[in-house]
């Protein structure tokens, strides 16, 4: 069957077998930032947003999607370079195997937008729903933290 | 120093960061077959009759093996170097199934749902056989788990279902047992816990259009995979190239040889591309897991709380097969043994075989077993001879120049190494961690509340590399903007490993760390390494890479003066600088030497090998609050100061610590694999196996103590493995000062503290 949703920002027409998941769909398609460790919703490595929700793609079928608005960390990707999230997380040193990345990112985007200043205990909550088995959470909490405070730094200085 | 000890972005950030195809599975391959298997259900039995005819007549299905499409050849899937110190005990599918999970034929499909229906359609009767799931039962049981083998040198006595047996003795322990103020004797033990790392064991192979056999497959230890598996598939190595892509963490765990051996096997068959990743579900109970350990502790002391003497006995259970079945247990030893001076020591360590899945290499590799028992001891004893349990670890710690006379005794599968220790920051490291976590105050707080608080320690050290044996090498070449090549057979398996070699080959060139190109781990284009594992990357790799800089260097001032026509010269800031003044620049060395004068490539090799293995230390620190209604404990905080010699990236260095935390606590709190009467796992997913969330992380505070180890590269020590020794110990520790309950058998649970505290039956 043939789906339409918004993929990224753009028109997306999905033709997608019964029974097919948001996460087979979407790496198939070469959006391989989106990441995969359960399968069953545990472990978040699949998470996308979904109307500016963090969920897991792999419990999600595509033909779910009619009329919604589905984005991965392609669509937060510069061209060159990295966004001052991404920033925080290198220059805290927030990425160890970098396999948990992609889905933290998205979590912590996703967030920003109901609290564009979030507080260590919302952050933590919003990393919660990520598995990490490399950092310990220690310093993508810290990047996170990092990053609300350069923020409000660029802004003053404009 | 300009680049070492800094923290340099990784190397391989911003691909990271911006989520870019970089690991095993991110890339398609056109006409792929998806591999599923079909699992023993069964903990002990043989098949008596097996038809694949449903199965293979499937539509979609290519192929499907059982263990009569394989010649019956023994080896091992430890991925360690040649000869391998574990039993040769396993065939690549079996006609004898000795743990739920052990693989009874292969399916190979179009698509992973045919592979797993056609799998089901197998048909498999099995005679049933009495399995043993206790390792207090397997020595002399009339069940024998792996009757058939007898030739193997790295098989200790199979008929008596002992896979391995470690023996040591250094002076007269009775008549020092018998002449101690002291005797202590206790008892601990360590739950099956698992690696868990989020991305599962993932494998491609397909044949490049030489017909050579390609796999890229998430692995520690790319030359072993090339090497076991033209071994068990009567293969040409010449003709196997392995990739080592991003790795998805691995701590252990991927340097099991797990499905490489099988993928490649069904592409040779089929010429055709293969995928083979496994679920979760599988993780749990066809990977490896971290070896259960029961360890009895002796220990005797003078009247000045010198320890006299150390008995140690190890029974460690290797499920159904023995990878790593001798190694862990040696390490528990020699680790555990390597912290303190005991003039009398007598270890005897067994490693047997049960119907439970197979442990293998776990970040720690037994030293966090054995340090459990050993530190939880010590602090029993300090706690019943009423003295500081800081104090007491103080007196008998070993001194810089001291012998460690278990090196020599115990090696890696055979005799070790003399050892001597450099550098010891365990007494900084103990105390420094006493002022962060305010140990004079905080201990022995009073004891009526519901909710007690209590603090708790525990020292620990590691190793830096296996001594004499770990080996790597690299290749270094220069390119026309100064910039440098960096070719490494070294893994990377997410700790960062890539950006720590480039920062030591940045400093000795006198570059900037941008300028070093880092290609890792491919067994055509790189050197050999034997691979990321007991902790080795920056000592021995990072050794390599140092001696080859220093090559390189060598090279560019020599051709350097060569261009300057002068005889005396040095290197300063990326320029060959002639008495005169007259200077060139790296750049215009290069160039010149590509294209017009005395024409070369400047280009370098090193290999480094190592007969010392440096122990870094830790001092973990533990806060936690008992419910002595619930039985509920929760970790406040921990304190985790490490001596890692110099460091060479401390973010990078901080975060190996951080998350060492939660995989520990996990082990003592959390995470806990169990098995039904039968043996079948109760426990295969994240949802029942708890690994510590964002949410469940204590206050986390981590320092490093300085000290400059002269054999390892720029003064640097081992830092991956050492972090994880202390926090389960020092947890347990603090309970006790909490609530006075003492746990030794983990996870802790809230029924075992209710039970110590005299609520429960
Ligand atoms: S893969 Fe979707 S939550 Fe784990
Ligand atoms: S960085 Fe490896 S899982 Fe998070």
């Amino acid at each position: 069957m043939k789906v339409h949703f918004i993929l990224n920002g753009k028109r997306h027409s999905a033709k997608t077998p019964p029974g097919e998941t948001l996460l087979e769909h979407l790496r198939k398609s070469g959006f391989y930032s989106v990441k995969h460790g359960c399968d069953e919703g545990s472990c978040g490595a699949c998470t996308v947003l979904i109307d500016g929700r963090a969920q897991n793609a792999c419990l999600i079928l595509v033909q779910t999607l009619a009329g919604k608005t589905v984005e991965t960390l392609e669509h937060f990707n510069l061209k060159q370079g990295v966004t001052p999230l991404q920033e925080a997380f290198l220059k805290t040193g927030a990425i160890q195997c970098g396999y948990c990345t992609p889905a933290m990112l998205l979590a912590l985007e996703a967030v920003k937008r109901t609290h564009p200043k979030p507080d260590i205990e919302t952050i933590r909550e919003a990393l919660s729903g990520v598995l990490c088995r490399c950092t310990g959470y220690v310093k993508p909490v810290a990047a996170a933290m990092h990053e609300n405070v350069t923020e409000g730094e660029e802004q003053t200085g404009d | 120093m300009k680049v070492v000890g800094k923290n340099t972005v990784r190397v391989d950030g911003i691909a990271l960061a911006k989520g870019k195809a970089v690991f095993a599975d991110d890339l398609q391959l056109p006409d792929l077959l998806h591999l599923k298997l079909l699992y023993s259900p069964i903990a002990h039995g043989r098949i008596t009759h097996i038809d694949t005819t449903k199965a293979a007549a499937l539509p979609g299905v290519a192929v499907v093996l059982t263990h009569r499409d394989f010649p019956p050849h023994f080896y091992t899937t430890a991925g360690q170097g040649y000869p391998e110190p574990s039993p040769r005990d396993m065939l690549i599918l079996n006609p004898v199934m000795r743990y739920v999970g052990d693989k009874v034929a292969v399916v190979a499909a179009e698509t992973p749902e045919i592979a797993q229906q056609a799998a089901d359609l197998i048909e498999v009767q099995f005679e049933e056989l009495p399995a043993i799931f206790d390792p207090r039962d397997a020595i002399d049981n009339p069940v024998v788990i792996h009757g058939e083998i007898s030739d193997d040198p790295f098989l200790y006595d199979p008929r008596r279902n002992i896979a391995a047996r470690v023996t040591a003795d250094l002076g007269d322990v009775d008549e020092a047992f018998h002449n101690s103020v002291h005797v202590f004797e206790r008892e601990y033990s360590t739950p099956y816990v698992q690696h868990a790392h989020i991305e599962p064991h993932i494998t491609l192979t397909w044949l490049d259009d030489h017909e050579r056999l390609v796999i890229r497959t998430a692995t520690q230890v790319p030359f072993h995979v090339r090497r076991i598996v033209s071994e068990v598939l009567d293969f040409p190595l010449h003709r196997i190239r392995v990739i080592k892509p991003r790795i998805g963490g691995g701590f252990g765990g991927k340097q099991e040889i797990l499905n490489e051996e099988l993928c490649a096997a069904v592409t040779l068959k089929t010429g055709r591309p293969v995928r083979m990743e496994m679920t979760r579900r599988e993780e749990f109970f066809a990977a490896r897991s971290r070896h259960p350990e029961i360890v009895k502790l002796k220990i005797g002391l003078d009247a000045d709380l010198h320890i006299t003497a150390i008995d140690l006995k190890i029974l460690e259970n290797c499920g159904a097969y023995g990878p790593h079945a001798l190694t862990v247990m040696s390490v528990t030893a020699q680790k555990t043994l390597s912290l303190y001076k005991a003039p009398n020591i007598r270890l005897h360590a067994d490693a047997v075989y049960t119907n439970l899945p197979v442990a293998g290499a776990y970040r720690g590799y037994g030293a966090p077993q054995g340090f459990f028992a050993l530190e939880s001891m010590l602090d029993e004893i300090a706690a019943d001879l009423g003295v500081d349990p800081i104090e007491l670890r103080e007196k008998n710690l070993f001194s810089p120049g001291d012998e460690i006379p278990i090196a020599r005794i115990l090696g890696e599968g055979r005799e070790g190494y003399e050892m001597k220790l450099n550098t010891t920051g365990m007494t900084r490291c103990l105390q420094r961690g006493a002022e962060l976590i305010g140990w004079g105050e905080r201990r022995g707080s009073e004891k009526t509340a519901v909710c007690r608080r209590g603090v708790g320690v525990a020292a620990a050290c590691q190793g830096s590399g296996i001594p004499g044996i770990d080996m790597a090498a690299v290749f270094l070449k220069m390119n026309e903007d100064a910039s440098f090549n960096l070719q490494t057979g070294a893994t990377d398996l997410g700790t960062g490993a890539d950006t720590v070699l480039a920062q030591i080959a940045a400093e000795t060139l006198g570059v900037p760390v941008e300028r070093i190109i880092v290609y890792a781990a491919d067994t055509d284009l790189t050197p050999f390494d034997t691979g990321a594992y007991a902790s080795s990357t920056t000592f021995v790799s990072g050794g390599a890479v140092k001696k080859a800089a220093e090559k390189l260097r060598a090279k560019i001032l020599s051709q350097g003066k060569l261009l300057l026509n002068t005889r005396r010269a040095e290197i300063k800031d990326e320029f060959v600088v002639a008495e005169n003044g007259e200077k060139i620049s790296f750049g215009e060395i290069c160039s010149r030497s590509l294209y017009t004068d005395n024409q070369r490539q400047l280009m370098a090799t090193a290999s480094h090998m190592s007969y010392d293995s440096p122990p870094p230390f830790n001092a973990t620190f533990a806060e936690v609050t008992v419910d002595t209604e619930t039985g509920l404990v929760r970790v406040e905080k921990i304190v985790s100061v490490t001596d890692a010699g110099q460091v060479i990236n401390p973010p990078m260095a901080e975060g190996q610590v951080e998350g060492a935390i939660p995989q520990s606590l996990g082990m003592a709190l959390s995470e806990h694999m169990m098995f039904d009467k039968k043996g079948r796992p109760l426990v295969t997913t994240f949802h029942d196996y708890h690994i510590y969330t964002a949410l469940d992380m204590p206050e986390v505070v981590v320092e490093f103590i300085h000290t400059h180890e002269p054999t390892g590269p720029y003064g640097a020590k081992a830092v991956a493995e050492i972090p994880i020794d202390g926090p389960a110990p020092a947890v347990v520790n603090a309970i006790y000062d909490a609530c006075g309950v003492r746990i030794r058998n983990l996870p802790v649970t809230p029924e075992k503290i209710l039970r110590g505290l005299g609520k429960l039956k």
